[in-house]
């Protein structure tokens, strides 16, 4: 029996699983605590008391909202260095140049600006300053920087300067951890540039983390490896992805739309996630969230990388209510919902007391909510619906009906019937999916690459070769590897007949 | 004349991606560089048409080649100076002032790039109005005056003069092959122009129009109060269509971005359909299937909540949208702009009719 145990440390609560085969054997919920770890050892002592079974698991997945939550709150960040190569193009626009002030002030270390770089068709721009960065990297040495965030234009298409910088910095100071950006991904340079300076800021915390994560399960009597899930829905090895911090930014939302799709048997569907505070919704492509095609935004920094893209509303079970004129939030009171909310004897009127009011779910002291005026009940539950299925209708791709899982604490806000949609899915163990979606997660490639004269299914096959030879160096099992996703798009003004393509594969972690 | 904050600049990089009807590539990039250097101290100028002398020259600007290029190698006001001195070189005559090719999408903004560092006036006019995909697109070239000289400048020490062509289409090919051999992206400074040829054959007040389009949408958010209807107002616009793009199609031919985008009525327009067809950027806009509005009036197409542009390249399913038209400028509009402009220069077989009219 194939045993996996899926940890999702959230901002509130740690939730643990243990999966047997397709079967959810045990599931716990633990506070979460400020060393992170606490929440995690304790979550593995109450999953081992639930079922011992758990010591036996074959694989570990965590996946975590810490790295983004110290970017958020600007703590535990790192200084870097930033290599630019590309001179003499976009000399005027520095890195860093469009950085918050304050994150900048925390980040910025040295910035290094150097000649080289490619076209677009892989030509190069000018030969890269070899001598440059070596004398970079000395600075970078004496100034006592341990981490640095490369990129060079074009680096997508062509890594090579890139890829020599690391050399040089691996020579000159072997000690510091280096991120280049096209292991991000991208074509975007400063957006591409942005998410590799902030993953270099976080390179150390991650590092700390990890080990930490892996001494609670050492601590917890479990043997098996131990990965982090990725923002995709995929996995990598813990040592691995500790490199690679910008990458489990949104695990969280990711992970809970994996697990609605794996408990509710589904591969295509929209997954709506209703919290406390806020409602994601995200759509499945072959069991796997739709990536963003634009920018995001993290703790005020433009980025362009892999990316689930979600619709986050500021709705959920804690967001108030005020009649005339009717308006549902975006205010929350959160986390105090239990003190605050009528319902539970406070004096604020909360989403939550409307459901309960109108009979959708019953919680705390019913008659605390009687005297509301029928009214108010039926126009402030009309405007949630009506905020629902917009938000839902707005993470459809075409204008065909799909299914929609609800998943989360709030998911009782969820009428069980929304225009353009076929059915409103309820799962077991709802409160526990995005546990549940670590627990599954497989390992991916990915190449997004202009190609020019090639038909589209030419340029399609050859970025799926590519894709499918990342994804194994990664440790996919080449056996199982299959397509989630096939983007295509023209590119105007480029001679040739350009596509860009993007194509992603998946497959089982190889043993 | 008058000094140009950076407030309204950030307000024409809003005005002026509106005026893009969907193209002309996001101001974004062009914003960053007029934000660094007004940190660094430097003051622009807008000088309005009617202070030429008539024998003044003035360079008329654009960035020329491919949006995605741009997104890696970065627009640099140096590189847009570059090709201004060029030209001087070229003349032996210096520039009294510079002007935007374009006004639509991030062109608005880079006459202020090559002016800040060589520190000279921006004119406030451009000769569309709007955005445009191709040379001959322009109130100069509807006027028929001379498209050559131009000169192009690379990052690198790479420079083109053409410094003759036998015709719009000519110096259009000529100069695309130039731009594509130095990666797609260049500084171009055009045929120069005289303060007689600006005055008489410019698209006047179009920089100051493009801030004050920028300004309303802003006033309006801050007021919560809507910015679409703002804009309306202030432009004499229509509003055609609100509604959510239920489909999209893309695909690129001899260089162009073309494509269609169906929307299903909301609101006012339930049970109404709408179809947009663009050439990089919005050409004609079908209500329930007859033709409703064509180039060159603007179509623009903007979130519905923001007021924020949506260009042809990032439209998607779902979006809720606002289909507006605002009134082309008088030139375009002559029998001989209809002839640049129209939608028969478009390859469409209609005979055009403004939604003004």
């Amino acid at each position: 029996m194939r045993r996996r145990i899926g940890i999702d440390v959230g901002g509130t609560n740690t939730d643990a699983v243990l999966l047997e085969g397709d079967a959810v054997a045990a599931a716990v919920k633990t506070p979460t605590t400020p060393d992170v770890t606490g929440g995690i050892t304790r979550a593995l002592a109450d999953l081992v008391r639930q079922a011992p079974a758990a010591r036996a698991a074959a694989a570990v997945m965590i996946g975590t909202t810490h790295f983004t939550n110290a970017v958020v709150q600007r703590r535990d960040l790192d200084r870097v260095a930033a290599v630019r190569i590309g001179l003499p193009s976009g000399a005027s626009l520095p890195p860093f140049v469009d950085w918050p002030d304050d994150l900048a002030a925390l980040v910025r270390g040295e910035v290094i600006m150097l000649e080289g770089g490619h076209e677009f068709d892989g030509r190069p721009l000018v030969p890269f300053d070899v001598e440059g960065m070596r004398e970079a990297a000395r600075r970078i040495r004496a100034a006592g920087i341990a981490s640095v965030g490369v990129a060079s234009v074009f680096s997508p298409l062509n890594a090579a300067c890139e890829d020599e910088a690391a050399a040089i910095l691996r020579e000159e100071c072997p000690d510091v951890a280096v991120t280049l950006s096209h292991r991000l991904g991208r074509i975007g340079l400063l957006e591409r540039e942005n998410a590799t300076l902030l993953n270099a800021c976080l390179v150390a915390l991650a590092r700390k983390t990890t080990r930490a994560f892996t001494e609670a399960l050492a601590a917890s009597g479990i043997a098996a490896p131990l990965y982090l899930t990725q923002n995709d829905g995929t996995v990598m090895l813990a040592e691995v992805a500790e490199a690679y911090p910008v990458y489990s930014f949104a695990s969280g939302p990711t992970n809970s739309m994996r697990g609605a799709a794996f408990l509710s048997k589904r591969d295509e569907a929209l997954v709506i996630d209703v919290g406390g505070t806020t409602t994601d919704v995200g759509s499945l492509r072959h069991g796997f969230p739709r990536e963003a095609n634009n920018v995001v935004e993290i703790g005020g920094v433009r980025t362009l990388f892999r990316m689930p893209d979600l619709l986050s509303m500021g709705l959920g079970g804690g967001t108030r209510v005020t009649g005339d004129p009717l308006a549902i939030g975006p205010a929350s009171v959160g986390y105090r919902l239990t003190e605050q909310a009528l319902v539970f004897g406070g004096d604020v009127l909360t989403v939550t007391d409307v459901a309960v009011a109108a009979g959708l779910i019953d919680l705390g002291d019913r008659r605390r909510v009687t005297a509301l005026p029928a009214t108010l009940i039926g126009a402030a539950l009309a405007r949630i619906h009506a905020m629902i299925e917009e938000g839902v209708d707005r993470m459809k791709t075409d204008a065909g009906e799909a299914p929609l899982i609800a998943v989360g604490g709030g998911s009782f806000l969820v009428p069980p019937r929304l225009a353009g949609v076929s059915e409103v899915v309820t799962v077991p163990h709802q409160a526990v999916a995005n546990a549940v979606g670590a627990a599954i997660a497989q390992v991916s490639g990915e190449v997004d690459q202009i190609f020019q004269n090639l038909s589209r299914d030419e340029a399609i096959a050859r970025a799926r070769h590519l894709a499918e030879a990342k994804a194994v160096e990664a440790g996919a099992d080449p056996a199982t590897l299959t397509v989630v996703e096939v983007e295509d798009l023209p590119l105007s003004y480029l001679p040739g007949n350009s596509l860009r393509t993007r194509v992603r594969v998946v497959g089982e972690i190889a043993r | 004349m008058r000094p140009v904050g950076l407030d309204e600049i950030e307000s024409l990089a809003i005005g002026a991606w509106i005026l893009g009807t969907g193209g002309g590539g996001s101001p974004y990039l062009a914003l960053l560089n007029m934000r660094q250097l007004y940190r660094r101290g430097v003051a622009c100028r807008l000088l309005d048409a009617a202070e030429l002398a008539d024998d003044d020259l003035v360079a008329v600007v654009s960035n020329m080649g491919a949006p995605l290029v741009g997104q890696e190698r970065l627009t640099d006001p140096r590189t847009m100076a570059l090709a201004i001195t060029m030209m001087e070189e070229y003349l032996g005559r210096k520039f009294r002032a510079v002007m935007s090719l374009e006004i639509g999408g991030g062109n608005s903004i880079q006459p202020f790039m090559g002016a800040a560092v060589l520190d000279l006036p921006v004119v406030d006019a451009d000769c569309m109005g709007r955005a445009f995909p191709e040379a001959q697109m322009t109130s100069f070239a509807i006027h028929d005056l001379r498209m050559y000289p131009l000169t192009l400048a690379d990052v690198r020490d790479n420079a083109v003069v053409v410094a003759r062509a036998a015709s719009w289409k000519w110096m259009e090919r000529i100069s695309r092959k130039a731009c594509v051999e130095v990666g797609s992206i260049a500084s171009t400074c055009k045929a120069p122009r005289t303060g007689k040829e600006v005055k008489e054959c410019a698209i006047l007040g179009s920089t100051t129009k493009a801030i004050g389009i920028g300004r309303a949408v802003q006033a309006a958010r801050r007021a919560h109060r809507d910015p679409i209807e703002a804009v309306l107002a202030l432009e004499g616009g229509r509003k055609l269509f609100t509604g959510k793009i239920d489909d999209i199609a893309r695909r690129t031919t001899e260089g162009f971005l073309r494509g269609t985008a169906a929307l299903d009525g909301l609101d006012a327009f339930r049970g109404h359909r709408f179809a947009l067809a663009f050439q990089n950027e919005f050409a004609v806009g079908w209500l329930d299937g007859e033709p409703h509005v064509m180039t060159p009036d603007l179509i623009c197409v903007l979130d519905t909540v923001s007021g924020d542009a949506i260009g042809t390249e990032t439209l998607r399913y779902g979006q809720r949208v606002t289909v507006i038209a605002l009134p082309a400028p008088p030139v375009l509009l002559t029998p001989k702009g209809l002839e640049h402009v129209g939608p028969r220069a478009f390859g469409y077989d209609l005979d055009f009719h403004s939604v003004f009219a």
